[in-house]
């Protein structure tokens, strides 16, 4: 359906498009309602990972992906407000591509995949090669988001969001991490602070070769302060409405400082 | 297009629909239920909430084409002419109305939460209302409603 009239809108939780239709913005020829395929609305693990549908509302993934995912279900809690996050999901918000997307940071940090599909195929797509620019990606006109297949938790993972209160906020700027103690590999994803979600490579790299994983002590505020200025360094903020570029790089740096912190408090824990 | 809308019980039909026009739309403007507020129309303020097959959702999120076969619970649904629901006896017994704009949304929303979780928390409170704008009360007196209303839940 999606190739016969490239130009209908996928719709889902309608917590994106609903806004542009209510205030005329769009007024696409048709829209094809996702909602009700079935094969988009479930998660299954595989091998490992988690294939989680384009549409499995927020509110399911905090509820029953906590264990599996808890970088993306952390995330899924910050979504906007309840009736948002009962309605709204993943392959909406890829389908979007806002840079300020909260599901963006965490799919980053883990290494997830995009599953795209279209009558000619399916095919995958690395997150971190999806983003195109604001509100651009690789998503072809044909394609549809069908699903993200994200790696089962290896080890702690942390999401942490600046806004200007608890609900209904567009990130100021966000920031997900994911530990892998097998591998001892640090994974980032930075939110709205920048043209599209970004990774922070150097201070992956830093952290995983820095990070004393053996018999873990404490995070020495020397490392967890590098770590959060490569961060910051990674970003390329704007100056908009919700925020200046300089306060977005300061206050990366302390999400990035502070959510490794947690994180590594865990793996000591564990 | 047509859209079948089971709403509040009754099955409700409503013609010439655009597939893109909200469900709130739907309620208010051609099936002349107005109970649900239009406000923000950007699922900002909840007062629009309603109840789309027993989860809480902004009926102005919500296109009508995704509500056809669907069932759906207007605030006009919980309480009868006589009666009023428990939740929105609470909201009066306290003094929670005031504008009475955000009240519907409020009531479901509060609705939903009192019934999933009639011993909610303050913090649980908050959370489960996060979603619905009221810039009279000063949410104060909302708290006391839904703390009232769990009670009555609970005996």
């Amino acid at each position: 359906m999606k190739a016969a009239t490239p130009e209908a809108v996928p719709i889902a939780g309608g917590t994106d498009v609903m806004v542009e239709l209510n205030f005329d913005k769009r007024r696409p020829p048709a829209l094809l309602d996702l909602g009700r395929v079935a094969e988009l609305s479930g998660w299954r693990t595989d091998d490992g990972h988690v294939r989680l549908g384009a549409t499995v509302p927020y509110a399911r993934i905090v509820g029953e992906l906590g264990d599996l995912l808890p970088g993306l279900a952390m995330a899924a809690r910050t979504v906007g407000s309840p009736q948002i996050r009962n309605r709204g999901g993943v392959g909406g918000n890829l389908g979007s591509a806002s840079p300020a997307g909260d599901a963006h940071p965490p799919l980053l940090a883990t290494g997830a995949t995009v599953e795209l599909a279209s009558v000619r195929g399916v095919r995958t797509v690395p997150a971190d090669e999806f983003f195109l620019g604001p509100k651009r990606s690789v998503l072809a006109a044909d394609e549809l988001v069908t699903a993200v297949t994200v790696p089962s938790a290896a080890g702690p993972q942390q999401f942490a969001k600046v806004g200007t209160r608890n609900a209904m906020v567009i990130a100021v700027c966000s920031f997900g991490l994911a530990l892998d103690t097998g591998t001892r590999r640090v994974g980032t994803g930075i939110g709205s602070a920048g043209p599209t979600p970004l990774r922070a490579a150097a201070a992956e790299d830093f952290a995983a070769e820095v990070l004393p994983w053996d018999d873990p002590p404490a995070l020495t505020d020397e490392v967890a302060r590098e770590f959060g200025e490569l961060v910051a360094a990674a970003a390329t903020p704007i100056d908009d409405v919700r925020g200046s570029a300089a306060y977005r790089r300061r206050a990366l740096s302390v999400l990035a400082r502070r959510t490794l912190r947690w994180a590594w408090q865990d793996v000591r824990v564990r | 297009m047509r859209v079948n809308i089971e709403i509040n019980g009754e099955r409700h039909t409503a013609d010439d629909v655009w597939p893109g026009e909200s469900l709130l739309y739907v309620l208010r403007e051609r099936l002349g239920l107005p109970g649900s507020k239009n406000a923000c129309e950007q699922g900002e303020c909840g007062s629009c909430t309603v109840y789309l097959d027993d989860t809480p959702v902004c009926a102005c999120l919500v296109a009508a084409g995704q509500a056809e076969g669907r069932s759906v619970r207007t605030v006009e649904g919980l309480g009868t002419e006589d009666e009023l629901d428990p939740v929105q006896e609470a909201f009066v017994r306290t003094g929670a109305v005031q504008c009475g704009f955000c009240t519907p949304g409020l009531i479901v929303a509060a609705h939903e939460l009192v019934h999933r979780s009639p011993d909610a928390t303050d913090a649980e409170i908050r959370e489960a209302l996060a979603g619905n704008l009221c810039r009279c009360t000063g949410y104060e007196k909302i708290l006391d409603a839904v703390r009232l209303a769990a009670k009555g839940v609970q005996r």
